[in-house]
């Protein structure tokens, strides 16, 4: 791969702080002109293609393939099944840290759910390979599948999300509820839901001696090459992953998934390198998805509207053979002050591929029921939804009692609902219409993501000529990491941002932890933060020690780094170049490591989590029931941003896929075959650029001094939640009709004229 | 991919014969028939690529009144020949409803008419599918089917045909212009498409070697210009196929309908002519009661064929639509959102 070279993109010269400055993405013009190399660009000498044959059933058995007939293809070279193939260092089944999945690399002939790959076809060209995946034509010994949220008998998994306890109790919920004046009881569903990155997962592997180079989209280097280190039984430096750039991820390219394993084990078994890239369907499967689910919402509320109780229960599934629980549930432990709270969830297991963490696990498919839910209540009481809200704000986390480290979500109720122009609207529904006579109707959710924090570590240099370097094996998906983390750096080396070499995306960099959990910004930076100020010190060191520096006897608490140069604190006059500092030292540079991690005693004593408020309109055609969303406005709170710019577009981001959970997205799943119905992006609805309204995102100002050094609670994910729930609120504003099954369908509204 | 020839005739005579050998195919545009061939739905042994035919990508007026568009016009150029859409703005609206923009720089008037059902069982070779492989079954039955046929649906086939663009050609008489082994004929485009029967394979009653040369627009269809709409339900606003969609066409003279066009898609294996509804309208004032009337006749014969009679109303409340907007009066522009029930501008259009 050749270097990277992002300065070479106009300069976007800004003068002091980088942070909170709105550059363009350093990377943009790369991306444009095409320059920037996605996983699948690479092309070592001597590649081959691999193309993965995957099951038509998804349960069962495969009793034969014609691997003659696919050998016999012109340009196919070998043919990888479960009786051929190389062996693995470690079964895969073994389960060795939580972030380990188990996948199907052919370790045999059981067939688990549909799209499961059952071989590898390697050939010359991508044609030959696809033809001779074609000609295997595999048979089956077919069982019944198990499929939908009544497969099976249920049971209660031990643990949701990562680690999270299946069940929450807070106060008394059946007699909070037996003691409401009013309540609402019900059920909500939600759809199986894939990650669709526009970049399908894609490997390009290469055995170079006992050198294993990995070009590969990742959302987490480290646990990637630690996983392909224990199951291909390699020392960690032996491996090189590189992964500048993602085309998406969503939580789909976190954790080692099968495909890119059997990518690395053709290349094994043809002693060269090999490229095999997921075609769309068979990303419908194999690679993680957001788990359906059925929830159950049971809610009280007292004469004033005071909530007395909240009962979330969730029904989930997982697969035949691993644990994942969507946590949806989980979402009402945040939001609303009730005294009495239990969530609860449940799960059968079915056939298909595990489910993952998808862009707000857990808090998108909890927040559309819950975020309905609260708005059938405020309905019941007769209140104007916001204001219900308001009565019900949790000035405390409610389930926990803890205060929060900050919470700005009052500010963000009022911008938003004066932007949008909320008090306006009608408290019944069905009442607004524009000229053409079409139904109009608004709607809000509240939305809110927990601030996490992993663990991360960065390397810092400063050099004689002025400038620096940042290395930090972070990961770029598309959100601007390139540019976000890039600004932190210049702004802890107290250098202009042109000056600092910013290198990321690599294996062979400090491990910046996983991009997920919208925490990569907090975690990265939080790590380049304190490898920044390390590095600085160490300089100052250099220089207070020195009688020659004009800086002597300062002390380290005494200098401030700032345009490449140190000066006193108490004299501004005094100030030496990072190069004249170095020079007289005899040194051609000074470099030093930092970390980022969680506070343990900041969050044993504060719940943090960002918030916001969304407000919807949608018109709705009276008789034939299509829907349009004409307006939404996000007002989010969500500590420190970093970059005005990329920030808004995440969140433009997240509630498109909002307004895509309650009115487009959803798999279809054979409820005889379990097959999905709609693999493809023609037939499995996301919004097109004409469903998608002006957008209209407010960023309240928050200081949080609690949450990790930068004050960064992390945006990639929020936006989702309170927008899915705030476009069918709206809908059922504007029809009167509540709908309870997502995505909302023409059908639904058909009933009333 | 499985491998295949690939022949470009110079002449439309050697194009017959090179595409009436068994295993060969004609290929336009290709944005249906790769994709097919990707899927392995489609595998032809050779592919008779049509594009570099000449002649046929001209829009012709004819001295009768007639307008000729050639099976190579582009859909895009097509619906953006402005005296094509102030003629036949149903037709124009109909295309520029269609696909994506890119789909449609591409796609060809022949292809249009001879893209391939959307049922997903069709499209999943993992499955049943009596038009891709000939009695092997039918797993759109009983199957997620909430998208299929309402009507001239049999026990072996429940699937619709997907084309926008066939539906208003339908209501204005379009005629399709063919040449085969045995030289030139032309049929209705009514005749086109077959009703799936207990041989849903047999999709038209083209035979081996026939191709589309041009669809012909009669003198009559001019006729509509000022009173013709298509309009379009679909499940996003745009680059979806039509759940349910119509054309309207009506010629009213002194406050009555001198005469009623009516077709629907999304419906039937077929697009469909709704003859009965047309003949309700005929003589009476573009009236409220009068559309309602011509729905109930137009869906008469409609059954579910699954967990789709939300279509059979939904058809009904669109047809009245359909003919309430074409009543209303072609507008001067084709809305931006051609076809869209949020394409109006007027008011009163909704009750
Ligand atoms: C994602 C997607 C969305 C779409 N959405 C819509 C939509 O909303 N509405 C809509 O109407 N359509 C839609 N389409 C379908 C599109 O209109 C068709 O794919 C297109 O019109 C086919 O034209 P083509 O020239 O590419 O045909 P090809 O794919 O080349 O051919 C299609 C078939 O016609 C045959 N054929 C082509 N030309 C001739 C001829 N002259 N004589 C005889 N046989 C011929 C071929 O053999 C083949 O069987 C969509 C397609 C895609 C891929
Ligand atoms: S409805 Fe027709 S196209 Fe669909 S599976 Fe059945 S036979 Fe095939």
């Amino acid at each position: 791969m050749p270097e990277l070279n992002l300065t070479s993109a106009p300069a976007h010269l800004r003068h002091g702080s980088s942070i909170g400055q709105p550059l363009t993405r350093r990377d943009g013009v790369l991306k444009v002109k095409g320059q920037a190399t996605y996983a699948a660009d690479n092309h070592p000498p001597g590649l081959l293609f691999a193309v993965i044959a995957v099951s038509n059933i998804a349960h069962g058995r495969v009793t034969s393939l014609d691997v003659a007939a696919a050998k016999r293809h012109p340009g196919v070279v070998e043919v990888m099944t479960p009786d051929h193939k190389p062996p693995l260092a470690i079964d895969p089944e073994i389960k060795t840290n939580p972030f380990v999945f188990r996948m199907e690399v052919l370790q045999s002939n059981e067939v688990r759910y549909a799209n499961q790959p059952i071989a590898v076809v390697i050939a010359e060209t991508l044609e030959a390979a696809t033809e001779g995946a074609v000609l295997l034509a595999p048979r089956y010994e077919t069982l019944p599948a198990l499929v939908g949220l009544d497969a099976g008998k249920s049971y209660v998994p031990p643990v949701v999300g990562v680690g999270n306890p299946t069940e929450n109790h807070l106060g008394d919920v059946t007699a909070g509820l037996a003691s409401a004046d009013k309540q609402i009881d019900a059920i909500y569903e939600t759809p199986a839901q894939y990650h669709n990155a526009m970049e399908p997962h894609a490997i390009v592997a290469h055995w170079n001696g006992d050198r294993l180079e990995i070009d590969m989209p990742t959302q987490g280097l480290m646990l990637s090459l630690a996983r392909v280190a224990e199951l291909f039984g390699i020392a960690h430096d032996k491996i090189h992953i590189r992964s500048p750039f993602l085309g998406g991820g969503f939580g789909s390219k976190g954790l080692m998934a099968g495909p890119p394993v059997l990518g690395i084990m053709a290349a094994k078994l043809v002693g060269k390198p090999v490229k095999l890239v997921l075609r769309r369907e068979q990303m419908y499967g194999p690679v993680g998805h957001r788990a359906p689910t059925r929830q159950r919402l049971r809610i009280g509320a007292d004469a004033e509207g005071r909530l007395t109780a909240l009962d979330h229960h969730a029904r989930t599934v997982s697969s035949t053979f691993d644990d994942f629980y969507e946590p949806a549930a989980d979402a009402s432990h945040t939001l609303y002050a009730a005294p009495a709270i239990r969530t609860s969830h449940d799960a059968v297991r079915v056939n298909t591929g595990t489910p993952l963490f998808m862009r707000a696990p857990g808090e998108a498919t909890g927040s559309i029921a819950l975020e309905s839910a609260i708005d059938e209540m405020a309905w019941a009481c007769g209140m104007d939804p916001l204001a219900f809200r308001l009565k019900n704000y949790a000035e405390v986390e409610p389930i926990t009692g803890k205060p929060f480290s900050s919470k700005a979500l009052r500010a963000c109720y009022d911008q938003g609902a004066a932007r949008f122009g909320w008090a306006k609207r009608s408290l019944q529904p069905r009442q607004m219409r524009d000229d053409a006579g079409l139904l109009v109707g608004w709607g809000m959710g509240t939305a809110t993501f927990p601030a996490l924090m992993f663990q991360a570590e960065a390397r810092a240099v400063l050099r004689r000529d002025g400038s620096g370097a940042m290395e930090i094996g972070a990961h770029d998906m598309g959100q601007g990491a390139w540019t976000a983390l890039a600004q932190i750096a210049a702004d802890e080396l107290g250098l202009d941002i042109e000056r600092v070499e910013f290198k990321a995306g690599s294996s062979d960099l400090p491990d910046a932890g996983i991009a997920g959990g919208s925490a990569h910004t907090a975690t990265a930076g939080a790590a380049i933060h304190s490898a920044g100020a390390a590095v600085i010190a160490k300089l100052a060191d250099l220089a207070t020690n020195d009688e020659r520096s004009p800086l002597f006897g300062a002390g380290n608490a005494g200098v401030i780094a700032r345009d490449g140069r140190l000066t006193r604190r108490d004299d501004e006059s005094r100030s030496e170049s990072y190069g004249e500092i170095l020079a007289r030292a005899g040194v051609a540079e000074v470099e030093a490591r930092g970390t980022g991690a969680p506070n343990p005693a900041a969050m044993e004593q504060y719940a943090m989590h960002a918030h916001g408020a969304v407000f919807a309109e949608v018109k709705v055609d009276p008789e034939l029931g299509q829907i349009r969303v004409t307006r939404m406005v996000g007002a989010f709170a969500a500590g420190r941003i970093v970059n005005p710019h990329l920030v808004r577009s995440q969140l433009f981001g997240g509630m498109i896929w909002g307004l895509s959970f309650a009115l487009h997205e959803e798999a279809i799943t054979d409820r005889r075959s379990g097959r999905i119905m709609n693999a493809n992006l023609g037939e499995y609805h996301i919004p097109v650029n004409a469903d998608v309204p002006p957008l209209d995102v407010i960023t309240v100002e928050e200081h949080d001094p609690h949450v990790n050094a930068l004050g960064i609670k992390g945006v990639g994910e929020i936006g989702i939640t309170g927008s899915a729930g705030a476009v069918a609120n709206a809908v059922w504003h504007a029809t009167g009709v509540r709908v309870r099954r997502f995505p909302i369908r023409i059908e639904d509204l058909l009933t009333q004229r | 991919m499985k491998q295949f020839d690939y022949v470009r005739p110079a002449t439309v005579a050697e194009a017959v014969a090179a595409a009436a050998q068994p295993g060969a195919t004609y290929l336009a545009a290709g944005t249906n028939l790769l994709d097919l061939m990707k899927g392995n739905i489609s595998r032809p042994d050779r592919l008779v690529d049509v594009t570099h035919l000449d002649g046929l990508d001209q829009i012709e007026r004819l001295a009768d009144g007639s307008l000729r568009i050639g099976a190579l016009v582009s859909n895009a150029d097509l619906a953006h020949d402005a005296e094509f859409a102030k003629t036949y703005p149903a037709v124009a609206e109909a295309l520029l409803s269609g696909a994506s923009a890119q789909l449609r720089n591409a796609a060809t008037v022949g292809g249009n008419l001879l893209q391939r059902t959307r049922c997903a069982y069709f499209y999943d070779t993992a499955s049943r599918c009596n038009k891709r492989e000939a009695g092997s079954g039918c797993d759109a039955r009983g199957g997620e089917n909430r998208t299929h046929a309402v009507l001239g649906w049999s026990e072996s086939c429940i699937a619709t045909h997907p084309s926008d663009f066939c539906v208003p050609l339908l209501a204005l008489d379009a005629i399709v212009e063919i040449e085969g082994r045995n030289g030139r004929r032309e049929i209705a485009l009514d005749e086109l498409h077959r009703l799936p029967g207990h041989t849903p394979e047999r999709e038209t009653v083209l035979e081996p070697g026939d191709l589309i040369l041009a669809v012909r627009l009669p003198p009559a269809a001019r006729g509509f210009a000022a009173h013709a709409r298509y309009l379009k339900v679909r499940e996003r606003m745009s680059y979806a196929f039509a759940i349910v969609s119509a054309a309207a066409a009506l010629r009213i003279e002194d406050g009555k309908v001198a005469e009623a066009r009516l077709a629907l898609g999304g419906v039937a294996a077929k697009p469909w002519r709704a003859r009965a509804a047309e003949d309700v309208l005929r003589g009476v004032a573009p009236t409220a009661d009068a559309f309602q009337e011509a729905a109930w006749r137009a869906l008469a014969d409609a059954k579910p064929s699954g967990d789709n009679s939300y279509k059979i109303e939904l058809a009904r409340r669109i047809v009245v639509r359909a003919l309430t907007l074409a009543a209303a009066g072609t507008p001067a522009r084709i809305p931006a959102l051609p076809a869209s029930p949020f394409a109006s501008t007027s008011g009163a259009i909704h009750a």
